[in-house]
């Protein structure tokens, strides 16, 4: 007997992926912690930014990162270095966290801490400027890197990443001076594609627009606490 | 090549959709998706990557029936539908806007899925319809395949 089944189900493709990152969401939201996920094509400057950010806001927030790496621990002992916890995620061949992924991360994290003493949790995802965008992880923002050194045409040919992302950091800004690169037509590719989201430029090395970053993420962290205070 | 984790998270929902539809293990024919020319999926890679990864498992023999769905976009400042394109920086031609409103090409959606049910159970007069309150637990006939496919590379 052939059956079409019509009805069903409007189930996403992702949809396993997608009930795994809303129970992740569930935990943070009961621990009251902020979820980002970080992404970018490798060597944008994920990691240098996090060295600085998790160091100047040290005495803000309590933070916990879980690092994703394809094959090594390299970026995740850099960050331990800087004093907070960090659980290694080795992903293997795959080139994205995955909701799943972050859970068992998750589980090693509660070994070491109770996530609700963090305000905090960074998820640093796997170098890529593709499938992280479709694979959720139960985050609360997005947060995307584009380096100067990439080109700014790159919103408009990884248009996805782009179109997700809360907050988009143009990075190295630094090096503008030796580069033919049009920071502010990086911006405008940028909101073509995501007029809403916040765009900051900043160099992770000099400290250009760390502060504007960082008060982005007070803004994201208040905003949190008062939909929490009023839902209570 | 993310097609092959986009496959395995497929073959995740289908075993998700026949836990909670399909009584028994059925013999699934065509399985219609839409996806959205606004996404990070490649149909034709799917398609190979489907193969492969279904190959000696419940849904060997099934194929992957893809509509591909259009990217439109919605001018904010007239309300008229349009082609974004990254030629044209995704603006509307019409007032030269940034892409605002999605209308539609974002779609990973399992649409329809086309099967049999084995010999035993082909007397049943209607599809089986989707339960509202679903046990998570498996039944014990469900107990006897695996929880979850693995993905064969």
């Amino acid at each position: 007997m052939h059956m079409p089944l019509e009805d069903s189900l409007g189930l996403n493709l992702l949809a396993a992926n997608q009930h795994r990152a809303e129970h992740n969401r569930a935990h943070f939201d009961a621990w009251d912690l902020l979820c980002l996920n970080v992404m970018s094509s490798p060597g944008a400057g994920k990691t240098s930014l996090l060295e600085r950010t998790l160091s100047q806001l040290a005495d803000d927030f309590a933070m916990a990162v879980l690092e994703g790496d394809m094959t090594t621990q390299l970026d995740a002992e850099r960050l331990e270095a800087v004093g907070v916890p960090v659980v290694p995620i080795t992903t293997g061949r795959a080139c994205h966290l995955d909701a799943a992924m972050v859970s068992g991360g998750l589980r090693l994290l509660q070994q070491r801490l109770d996530p609700a003493d963090l305000d905090l949790l960074w998820v640093e995802n796997v170098g890529n400027l593709v499938c992280p965008a479709e694979f959720e992880v139960g985050e609360h923002r997005k947060v995307a890197l584009l380096s100067v050194t990439e080109g700014d045409d790159k919103p408009l040919k990884y248009p996805v990443m782009f179109r997700e992302a809360d907050c988009v950091l143009i990075t190295k800004v630094d090096l503008l001076p030796y580069l033919p690169v049009d920071v502010e037509r990086i911006a405008a590719h940028i909101h073509q594609v995501n007029p809403h989201c916040s765009v900051i430029q900043v160099s992770a090395s000099r400290g250009d627009g760390l502060d504007a970053w960082h008060d982005w993420l007070r803004q994201q962290r208040t905003a949190q606490q008062s939909r929490s205070l009023v839902v209570a | 090549m993310h097609e092959v984790d986009m496959t395995r998270c497929l073959l995740l929902s289908m075993q998700e959709w026949r836990q909670r539809h399909a009584p028994s293990v059925p013999t699934v024919r065509t399985v219609h998706l839409q996806v959205g020319d606004f996404t990070c999926v490649e149909p034709e890679q799917l398609s190979i990557t489907w193969g492969v990864a279904t190959a000696d498992s419940w849904l060997q023999g099934s194929r992957l029936a893809i509509e591909p769905v259009p990217l439109v976009g919605r001018c904010l400042a007239c309300g008229g539908s349009y082609s974004p394109s990254a030629a044209a920086g995704y603006r509307s031609p019409c007032c030269n806007r940034p892409m605002e409103e999605i209308v539609s090409g974002r779609e990973l959606r399992i649409r329809s899925v086309d099967y049999e049910l084995r010999a035993s159970e082909t007397t049943a007069p209607n599809a089986p319809k989707p339960d509202p309150n679903p046990d998570p637990s498996p039944t014990p006939s469900q107990s006897a395949v695996p929880s979850a496919v693995p993905l064969r590379t």
